[in-house]
């Protein structure tokens, strides 16, 4: 009984350990070996496809246009957001009026859903009677904006969605860190005559490296992820001309009947996560070891 | 010297120049859907007699029609009964999802910060990882595990899957928080023969209070934002808010009704939207909190 009650908060951890084990775990294994298999509508695993999934993969046009669209997507999506983000807080950091309501509307668009993002894009770009309307109207008779129609520029719309989203997130995490630089640095660099845009340049930003860090990593990670704001905003098309990692995964899993190229497919994402998040996490949980 | 104050000055004009005009490009979306719900269809696409309106013009006749219309009556797929079930599906699915996870991730937390034991970093690290995996790698075995456990399409079944991949969120805020509670405390209770359990119930929850509100904003919108989930195993009476929003929106025929299309976004972002202009700290906290170190 002793015993027991020692191992009480191994016990407690259990069900949750159990849970991820299983969900994750257990999970990524299955949908591997899925990989493998001639999985069709259901998952089978007596018939064996070796590596061949994978070469479907990436053979498909669909795929090819999905590496590319999550190649803009991705790095505009993470550029555009740290470059907003950056200014916003620099800007934000000067002693400025109002600035917890100017935060406030900054941030909001995090705690909106993508489809409800996806939902209210899709209609400020509808050509016609959206901003192109506007504009029309407001006198900029030539105005022209209907990339949502147009294979070529449609990704970039979901890249402007993305930005408007979560820039206010990342704008939150460089405030916090500007914030928690070390006063004594910036009294130094003082003394040593730097001012204005060359402090900025020369010591507040390299002093942000971190910050760069965790954001470059939230938002890739996002970024590779990205599902809901597509479907919303344009349902992967023109065609699937938007077509993402995410969207091909769903699309050949149920509704084309190709589990196992599906799953291939997935198991490619995750393997774009891992390359970005395990040397974080082994990084983070090193330094966390005090 | 006059030259120095009034670039000075510029700069700050600059400034806060930039800083408005985001404001308004952040601002813009919601004005527009906002404005867009109160107007009628001939308003919205320029009919006679509103031939100047604009996305970002007031309504001229502000009407609450397209509300209701959204609530109660639009065509969802064959049913035309509004968004209404399914906003009581996604509440009920919120607060059973988000209860059980804060509960199981305070317990977790607390053994992995006051009670280490060998490996605990491993197994806090094999937590952490699940905060990141594309959920498109554990779609397929889950509807397999849904169906056995017979939970499949139903809210329940919805439920099971937000507490999985929820444990790894509410297990880091907790564990964090209370990393910076001072071991002593613990010890303390422990010399005076406090068990497992009242260390926990009579010390640490009093104190909590902050991270669970982080933790219970951030896990209500998580699911209740959710889509892929919700597309993924729902079945037709379980489905949640944002994926009967998106078949509102995207899989309607005939013309597209914008009003009432704006007006079923602004119910599916109202909740989560009111949790964090009332909870802006905290949610704030959450967000940054679970990236940044300590």
């Amino acid at each position: 009984m002793r015993k027991l009650r020692g191992l009480a908060p191994q016990l407690t951890l259990l069900p949750s350990l159990i849970l991820v084990a299983v969900t994750v775990y257990g999970f990524i294994a299955v949908t591997m070996v899925l990989s493998l298999t001639k999985s069709r509508m259901l998952p089978r695993f007596d018939r064996w496809e070796g590596f061949d999934n994978y070469a479907r993969v990436w053979n498909h046009p669909r795929w090819e246009v999905a590496m590319e669209n999550f190649a803009i997507f991705g790095i505009l999506y993470i550029g555009g957001t740290l470059f907003i983000g950056l200014l916003l807080a620099i800007f934000l950091d000067q002693k400025i009026r109002a600035e917890g309501a100017l935060r406030t509307i900054y941030l909001y668009p995090m705690a909106l859903s993508f489809i409800v993002t996806g939902v209210a894009w899709q209609w400020i770009m509808t050509p016609d009677l959206g901003l192109e309307r506007a504009f029309q109207i407001w006198g900029w008779d030539s105005f022209e904006f209907d990339w949502i129609t147009q294979s070529e520029m449609a990704i970039y719309c979901v890249v402007i969605a993305g930005v408007w989203q979560a820039s206010g997130f990342v704008m939150a995490l460089f405030l916090a860190a500007l914030r928690g630089i070390n006063p004594e640095i910036l009294a130094a660099a003082k003394m040593d005559g730097a001012s204005g845009p060359s402090m900025y340049w020369h010591v507040i930003v390299p002093a942000l490296r971190p910050a760069f860090l965790t954001a470059i990593v939230v938002q890739g990670h996002l970024a590779i992820k990205s599902y809901d704001l597509v479907v919303a905003l344009t349902g992967g098309g023109p065609g699937f001309s938007t077509e993402l990692p995410s969207t091909f995964m769903y699309e050949f899993t149920f509704s084309r009947n190709e589990m196992a190229v599906g799953a291939s497919s997935a198991v490619m994402m995750l393997v774009l996560v891992m390359i970005l998040i395990v040397p974080y996490l082994y990084s983070e949980l090193r330094d966390g070891d005090r | 010297m006059a030259t120095a104050r009034n670039r000075a000055s510029f700069e700050r004009g600059f400034v806060y120049l930039v800083l408005l005009l985001s404001a308004a490009f952040f601002l813009m979306p919601l004005i527009a859907m906002i404005f867009t719900s109160l107007k009628s269809m001939p308003e919205i696409t320029g009919a006679a007699g509103f031939e100047n309106n604009t996305i970002l013009t007031p309504p001229k006749e502000p009407s609450v029609a397209a509300w209701g219309a959204a609530w109660s009556s639009a065509c969802i797929a064959v049913a035309c009964e509004g968004l209404r079930s399914y906003f009581w599906n996604s509440v009920l699915m919120v607060v059973f999802a988000v209860a059980i996870s804060v509960m199981l991730g305070a317990v977790n937390g607390y053994v992995l910060s006051k009670w280490r034991f060998r490996g605990d970093n491993i197994v806090f690290g094999m937590l952490l990882f699940g905060c990141f995996i594309p959920f498109q790698i554990v779609l397929i075995p889950m509807a397999r595990l849904l169906g056995i456990l017979d939970i499949a399409g139903t809210i329940p079944g919805l439920v099971f899957v937000h507490v999985c991949y929820g444990i790894p969120f509410t297990t880091l805020f907790f564990r964090n928080f209370y990393v910076t509670i001072p071991d002593e405390l613990v010890k303390a209770a422990r010399i005076d023969g406090a068990g497992f359990w009242s260390i926990f119930f009579l010390i640490l929850l009093p104190i909590s209070t902050p991270i669970f509100v982080v933790a219970i904003i951030w896990q209500f919108t998580g699911v209740w934002n959710d889509f892929l989930f919700g597309a993924s195993f729902a079945g037709a009476d379980a489905r949640p808010l944002m994926v009967a929003l998106n078949n509102l929106v995207n899989t309607s025929t005939g013309t597209k009704t914008y009003n009432i299309d704006m007006a079923g976004a602004m119910i599916a972002a109202l909740p989560t939207m009111l949790v964090y202009i009332v909870g802006g700290r905290y949610f704030v906290r959450g967000l940054t909190s679970g990236a940044v170190k300590g």
